[in-house]
């Protein structure tokens, strides 16, 4: 079990710098920046045109996770503490139910809110808590 | 500029966000769920500081009648809540419990090589491909 330091600030400021990109995204594009949709689009049969920007918008994460992984690489805190047959099997669970609930932490938490979305307020109650809940087992029920 | 353009811009600047926040360390995202533990309640800061920001800026930009780069604005309409909504946040919350990863820090963690996140988002696109896949054969029939 590791202690993680209480960091207000910079999750604040990461927060803004977050709100920042998703508001650039709606007044430039007119697109909500919700990731698993953003991804889950490029998998779903449709215009040629509705996936240069998805490909842009995911090529853009990922060249970010290369500064960061030669500019600050602690940011990552080593990964995942989980085995990988779990992290396997998060992973599937994380990409069906984000599909199947149409948002995941920035469609639903970040955007949804923000639009005061009730859709979006009961996905959100519902993935924090089953979310806690699932830590809870993990490290105080199942040690 | 173009929407690609754009679209690539937001997705560095998304990414550096989530990496100044916290998002992309599994540890940290583990212990702001472990509300009954060593609690660290930073993670709620990131969700305060995004809405801050993008719940104001929402209004005022969709007073417009469309976004610069496009002819309409593309936002979701739905208001119901059904099954779906509810089983796939249950089955997202379960997942971002266990493997400490959202779609977004996943993604990115997967670009700094972190072995533990390439093998969660292999797994996670692929659920996503095999929702995709039952949704074009259920639309299909």
């Amino acid at each position: 079990m590791t202690m993680t330091e209480f960091t207000p600030l910079s999750s604040t400021l990461g927060g803004v710098v977050i709100g920042l990109a998703s508001v650039a995204m709606l007044s430039f594009n007119g697109r909500i920046a919700g990731i698993s949709g953003i991804v889950g689009g490029l998998m779903t049969p449709g215009a040629r045109d509705d996936r240069s920007w998805r490909i842009a918008f995911v090529g853009g994460l990922m060249i970010a996770g290369l500064i960061l992984s030669v500019a600050t690489p602690d940011v990552f805190g080593g990964g995942s503490p989980r085995s990988w047959p779990w992290l396997a099997l998060a992973g599937l669970t994380v990409g069906l139910g984000t599909r199947i609930g149409s948002g995941c932490t920035s469609g639903h938490g970040v955007c949804g809110l923000s639009r005061l979305s009730v859709r979006s307020l009961v996905a959100t109650a519902i993935f924090m808590s089953t979310a806690a809940a699932t830590v809870y087992w993990t490290r105080h029920l199942a040690g | 500029m173009k929407p690609t353009s754009t679209a690539l811009l937001c997705g560095v600047v998304f990414g550096l966000g989530l990496g100044l926040a916290g998002m992309t360390n599994p540890a940290k995202v583990l212990s702001f769920l472990d509300v009954t533990g060593d609690w660290d309640p930073s993670l709620a800061f990131v969700m305060a500081g995004a809405i801050a920001v993008y719940a104001p800026a929402y209004r005022l930009v969709t007073r417009r009648s469309a976004p610069h780069l496009g002819p309409r604005f593309h936002l979701p309409t739905r208001r119901d809540i059904d099954a779906r909504l509810v089983v796939g946040a249950l089955l997202f919350g379960a997942g971002w419990g266990l493997g400490g990863f959202c779609p977004g820090p996943a993604l990115v963690s997967a670009a700094g090589l972190g072995r533990s996140a390439l093998v969660f988002t292999v797994a996670m696109v692929f659920g996503m491909a095999v929702f995709s896949w039952g949704q074009h054969h259920g639309d299909a029939r």
